[in-house]
C-alpha cells in the first residue's frame, strides 16, 4: 500500500486488509513529516502482519513510485511465504467487496496476473502526446516543478533526432499503476539477472509507474488479464477522479473490488463499505459501466460543451464554438412581404414557433405579441441591439426542443446580426430578394419618399447578399429573386417545409396567400424613370397583368 | 501580452495592495478571534452594513457547507447587527465609519485582511445577501471543491451573480430573520444574459437578469455586471480590484474555457430584492455611496416606487444546482 497522506484513511483501510488475514506492507512517501510517520506506525503497531518498507521520494511520474513498489514488493515476498497474489493498492483506494471475496477471486485464478496492459501503438489513453515518445527520449526534468526545462529538453531531443535504446528488444506496455500479480510473475520481475539494465532504463522514462510492471510482466507471466482489479478513472489531464458520499449507490452497483480515488472525508463511503456485512455485494464479475459513463459524460463536457451554450464557464474564442447555437432555426427574408399571412400559416403548416421580425427597429416581435420570450428575453430593441448575437444565441438556447423561425429583412437591424446567422450551421436561410418593394409598392408614401426608401433598402440587401454568399456562409441558404419566386412558389416552399421536416405527408394542403401585385412592374419601372433601378427582384414585364402567373405556362419575359 | 503590458498590471497590483494597506487604519477591531483559524481552513470575508436581520440565516448557511471562519468588516451598522457578530464564536468583526466609496466598495478592506489572514487559505468573499451554489452542494462540502480544485490545480472559481426576486410585490412578503431568502425570493431569470470578453484583464462581463430587463432596458451598459470570483486559494500577492468581478493577477480572472469545453463553476444566489430593498434602496440613495454615483440605486428607487414587480410569465423557480446546471448558468465541468 503506497501512502502519502490522509493518514488515518490508510490506517483505516490497513486494518480492514489485515482483519481479512492479508498481510500489509505499506511505503509511505519520504515527503511525509518524521512526525506524522512516526504517529502512523505507532497506531499499526498492533496489528501482527503489517510491515513498512523503505522510503523513497515519490513525486508524480518520476521513479520513485517504482522504487517504492519494488521494495514493498521485496518485503512483501520475503516475510510472507505464504502470499500468492500482491495487490498494489494505495492509501486513498477503498475495498468495496468483502476482502474474502476477492481471495476467493484470486484463489480460483492461481496463475493468472492482473495488470493493464497495452502496447502504446494500440491506445489512446496518453495524455500530452508522449505516447512513443516517453520510452526513447530521455526524462530527467520534473513535469511539475521544472515544466520550462522539461519542455525544452524534450524540444531539444526532437530536435536532435535523439533516440534511447530499448534494453533487450523489450516491447514497451503501458496501463493502470495498479496491479495485482502474482508471486511468480512478481519474484520474476525483480530477481530478474539484467534488473539493473531495466531499472536503469525505466529511470529516465516519463511515468515509469504505469509502464514497469505492464511492461516487465508481459516477459514472465504465464497468463495476464489485462485490466486492473481497481476502479480508478481518469479525467482529461490524467488525474484520478474522485469518489464521494453521493457515489455510493455508484460504487455498489459497479461490482468492482477495490476502488480509488476516494475522498478522505467521504465518511459515508468509508462507513458502507469498511463495515463487511452490510456493504456486501453479489459475487459478480465487476461491472463498472456507469461509473464510466457518468465520468466520461464530465470529460466530454469540460472538453466539448454543450453546443451553443454562452456562459459564465464556456465563452469559447471565434471559431471553437461547437455549433454557434444549440438548435437548427429558420430565417426567412421577404416571404412576410410576399404572402400576407405567411407568418400564421408556417405556424399551422409545421407546428413550430413563428416570430415575426425579431430584428425590427421597433422591438423583437416574438410570436403572438408577447413581451417576453422563454428564459425571460425582453423585446426591448435597445437591450437586444446591445448584444444581438447573445439575443439570437440565447433564444434558441432557451426554446430547445422547438423550432424556432422568424423573418429578416432589410428594414431590421441587419448588420450586428447577419455574420453570425450566415456563419452558423444550425441556420436554415431563405430568401425572396427584392420582396421589401412590395411593402412600398402598397404604402402610400409620396413617391419620391418610396424611391428614397428602396434605395436604401436594395444597398442593405445587395449587401446582406454578399455576405450569404460568402464562402465563410455555412448556413443552408437559398436565394430567389421575387420574379424567379413567384413563378412557380409552391416548389421552393415544399423544399423549406420539408426540410422542417415536420409537416404532414401529403404535401401542402394549404397555400399562404400572395399579395396582390397587380401594377408592380409598372411600380418598378415608375422607379426606374426615376434613376433608381431595382434589380434584386429580378426581370418583371411592365405589361404582365396577372399577379398570380398560371403554372406550366411560359412567361412572355423569359423569352429573349 | 507585452512586458511592458504585464509590468502596467503589477504596478497596478502594487497600487492596489498599498490602498488595501493605507485603509487597513481605518478599520477598527471588535473581536478578532483569528488565532482558532487553523491551517487548512475555508475563510469568508465580508462586509456589511445594517443587515442584521439577514445575519443569522446567512451565518448557519455558510457554516452547513464548512466555512470555519468569518472575517466580517462592519460598516458603521446601527441596527445591532455588529454586536450579533461579536457574539458569534466563529467571527471576528472589524468596525469603521470611513466611506464605503473611499474604500473601493469595501475592497481595500478586504484586500488587507485577505492579505493579513487569507494567505493560504481558500476564502469565500460574498454580500450578506449572497449565497454560493456550486455542483453537488446538496451531498458534498466547500471542502470537497476546494479539495478538488487543489489537485486540477485551479486557484479561482467563478460564480455567477443570479438575481432572485419574489412574485409580487418587492414589499409584499417581510422577511424575518432565520428565515431562508431564497424562500421569500424565490424567483430568477433563467436566459437573458450577455457576456462580453474584457480584453483588459482577461474577465468575461456578464450583464443581464432582472435588473438589465426592468432597470436597465434603455440604458444596458450601465447595467451592474454579474461575473463574480468568489472563491480564491489566496495568496498575499493576490489582489481583488473592482468588487469580486476582476482580480489581479490576471491569471485568476480565467475561470472559464475558451475552446468550447465547459469549467467548472457555481452561482450566487442574490436575495437582494426582499421588503428590506425599498428602505435600503432610498437610504442608499441618500449616502451616494455606491458604484458609478449609485445609478444602480437611482434605477431601482424610480423603478421600485410604481413598479416593484419584477416577476414575468417566464421567470425561473428555483428548485437546486442541477436545475441551474441545466439552464446553463453553471457548469459542473469535469468534477463527477
Amino acid at each position: 500500500m503506497l501512502v502519502h497522506t490522509a493518514f488515518g484513511r490508510a490506517e483505516q483501510v490497513a486494518r480492514h486488509w489485515s482483519a481479512a488475514g492479508c498481510p500489509i506492507v505499506i511505503h509511505a512517501d519520504k515527503n511525509v513529516p518524521k512526525k506524522t510517520y512516526t504517529g502512523f506506525v505507532k497506531a499499526l503497531s498492533d496489528l501482527p502482519n503489517v510491515r513498512f518498507s523503505r522510503r523513497h521520494r515519490c513525486e508524480w511520474g518520476t521513479w520513485g513510485l517504482v522504487a517504492a513498489t519494488q521494495s514493498a514488493s521485496a518485503v512483501m515476498l520475503s516475510d510472507f511465504k505464504d502470499v500468492r497474489h500482491v495487490y498494489l493498492a494505495s492509501g486513498s483506494c477503498l475495498p468495496l467487496r468483502p476482502v474474502q471475496e476477492l481471495v476467493d477471486y484470486l484463489a480460483e485464478r492461481p496463475h493468472t496476473d492482473f495488470i493493464e496492459s497495452a502496447t502504446t501503438a494500440d491506445v489512446p489513453w496518453t495524455i500530452g502526446g508522449l505516447d512513443q515518445e516517453r520510452f526513447m527520449l530521455r526524462f530527467p526534468f520534473s513535469w511539475r516543478k521544472n515544466r520550462f526545462l522539461f519542455d525544452k529538453y524534450v524540444a531539444l531531443q526532437r530536435k536532435l533526432g535523439y533516440r534511447r535504446r530499448i534494453p533487450n528488444g523489450i516491447v514497451p506496455h503501458m496501463g493502470s499503476q495498479w496491479w495485482c500479480l502474482t508471486r511468480q510473475t512478481l519474484s520474476a520481475i525483480l530477481e530478474d539477472p539484467d534488473r539493473s539494465v531495466y531499472d536503469q532504463y525505466f529511470r529516465k522514462v516519463w511515468i515509469p509507474d504505469e509502464s514497469y510492471f505492464q511492461t516487465l510482466s508481459r516477459l514472465y507471466s504465464r497468463q495476464i488479464e489485462s485490466r486492473s482489479l481497481t476502479l480508478s478513472k481518469f479525467d482529461y489531464q490524467g488525474k484520478p477522479h474522485i469518489f464521494y458520499d453521493d457515489h455510493l449507490q455508484l460504487l455498489r452497483r459497479s461490482d468492482c473490488f477495490v476502488a480509488r480515488k476516494i475522498w478522505p472525508f467521504a465518511d459515508k463511503l468509508y462507513d458502507a463499505f469498511l463495515t463487511d456485512a452490510a456493504g456486501a455485494m453479489k459475487r459478480t464479475e465487476p461491472n463498472p459501466g456507469k461509473i464510466d459513463r457518468i465520468f466520461a459524460k464530465a470529460v466530454e463536457r469540460r472538453v466539448r460543451g454543450r453546443p451553443g451554450l454562452y456562459m459564465q464557464s464556456r465563452f469559447p474564442v471565434e471559431g471553437r464554438e461547437n455549433g454557434l447555437t444549440c438548435a437548427q432555426y429558420s430565417m426567412f427574408e421577404g416571404f412576410s412581404d410576399l404572402f400576407e399571412n405567411f407568418g400564421p400559416w408556417l405556424a399551422r403548416v409545421t407546428g413550430t414557433r413563428v416570430h415575426g421580425h425579431l430584428f425590427a427597429p421597433e422591438r423583437a416581435e416574438f410570436s403572438d405579441g408577447q413581451r417576453v420570450m422563454n428564459g425571460a428575453l425582453s423585446d426591448n430593441a435597445t437591450l437586444r441591439d446591445y448584444n444581438p448575437h447573445a439575443f439570437l444565441a440565447s433564444l434558441i438556447w432557451n426554446t430547445r426542443g422547438e423550432r424556432q423561425c422568424f423573418q429578416f429583412g432589410p428594414r431590421d437591424t441587419v448588420k450586428e446580426i447577419e455574420w453570425n446567422i450566415a456563419k452558423d450551421p444550425n441556420a436554415q436561410i431563405s430568401v425572396i430578394s427584392g420582396a421589401w418593394a412590395v411593402p412600398l409598392f402598397k404604402s402610400n408614401l409620396n413617391f419620391s419618399e418610396i424611391r428614397q426608401e428602396a434605395a436604401r433598402l436594395q444597398q442593405i440587401e445587395s449587401k446582406h447578399l454578399d455576405v450569404l454568399r460568402s464562402p465563410w456562409a455555412k448556413a443552408r441558404i437559398r436565394i430567389w429573386t421575387m420574379a424567379e419566386f413567384i413563378e412557380a412558389p409552391m416548389e421552393p416552399l415544399q423544399t423549406i417545409i420539408d426540410e422542417i421536416g415536420k409537416q404532414s405527408q401529403h404535401g401542402l394542403a394549404e397555400v399562404p396567400k400572395m399579395a396582390d401585385l397587380t401594377g408592380f412592374g409598372q411600380f418598378l419601372q415608375n422607379l426606374k424613370n426615376q434613376g433608381m433601378h431595382p434589380y434584386l427582384m429580378g426581370d418583371f414585364p411592365v405589361e404582365h397583368r396577372l399577379h398570380e402567373p398560371e403554372r406550366g405556362q411560359r412567361k412572355p419575359y423569359l423569352v429573349r | 501580452m507585452s512586458i511592458a503590458q504585464s509590468y502596467i498590471m503589477r504596478l497596478r497590483r502594487k497600487r492596489h495592495q498599498a490602498r488595501a494597506f493605507r485603509k487597513q487604519f481605518s478599520l477598527r477591531e471588535v473581536v478578532n478571534r483569528t488565532a482558532k483559524i487553523r491551517g487548512g481552513d475555508i475563510l469568508l470575508f465580508s462586509t456589511m452594513r445594517d443587515e442584521c436581520v439577514r445575519l443569522p440565516y446567512f451565518l448557519n448557511y455558510y457554516r452547513d457547507l464548512g466555512v470555519s471562519h468569518f472575517l466580517i468588516v462592519d460598516n458603521d451598522s446601527s441596527d445591532g447587527g455588529r454586536e450579533y457578530l461579536a457574539d458569534q464564536p466563529d467571527v471576528s468583526v472589524w468596525t469603521t465609519k470611513a466611506s464605503y466609496k473611499g474604500a473601493k466598495f469595501g475592497v481595500d478592506w478586504l484586500n488587507w485582511l485577505q492579505r493579513k489572514y487569507g494567505h493560504g487559505h481558500w476564502t469565500l468573499v460574498v454580500d450578506p445577501d449572497e449565497f454560493f451554489v456550486y455542483p453537488f452542494c446538496d451531498t458534498r462540502p466547500i471542502r470537497a471543491l476546494t479539495d478538488w480544485l487543489d489537485t486540477s490545480q485551479v486557484r479561482s472559481f467563478g460564480a455567477m451573480l443570479l438575481d432572485m426576486y419574489p412574485k409580487g410585490r418587492i414589499d409584499a412578503v417581510p422577511y424575518a430573520a432565520g428565515q431562508d431568502p431564497i424562500e421569500v425570493a424565490s424567483w430568477f431569470d433563467p436566459g437573458n444574459y450577455m457576456i462580453e470578453k474584457n480584453r483588459k484583464y482577461g474577465n468575461l462581463w456578464i450583464q443581464g437578469g432582472p435588473r438589465s430587463r426592468v432597470f436597465f432596458p434603455d440604458r444596458p451598459k450601465k447595467a451592474p455586471a454579474l461575473n463574480k470570483t468568489p472563491l480564491v486559494r489566496w495568496h498575499r500577492k493576490y489582489t481583488y480590484i473592482s468588487s469580486t468581478h476582476m482580480l489581479l493577477p490576471r491569471g485568476l480572472n480565467l475561470t472559464y474555457d475558451e475552446w468550447g469545453g465547459e469549467k467548472a463553476s457555481g452561482i450566487l444566489l442574490h436575495a437582494k430584492f426582499l421588503n428590506t430593498f425599498a428602505a435600503k434602496a432610498e437610504e442608499e440613495l441618500a449616502r451616494g455611496q455606491h458604484y458609478s454615483g449609485s445609478v444602480e440605486y437611482k434605477a431601482y428607487a424610480e423603478n421600485i416606487r410604481d413598479n416593484s414587480d419584477l416577476w414575468c410569465k417566464w421567470s425561473e423557480k428555483y428548485i437546486n444546482w442541477r436545475q441551474l446546471e441545466i439552464l446553463g448558468l453553471m457548469s459542473k465541468g469535469n468534477w463527477a
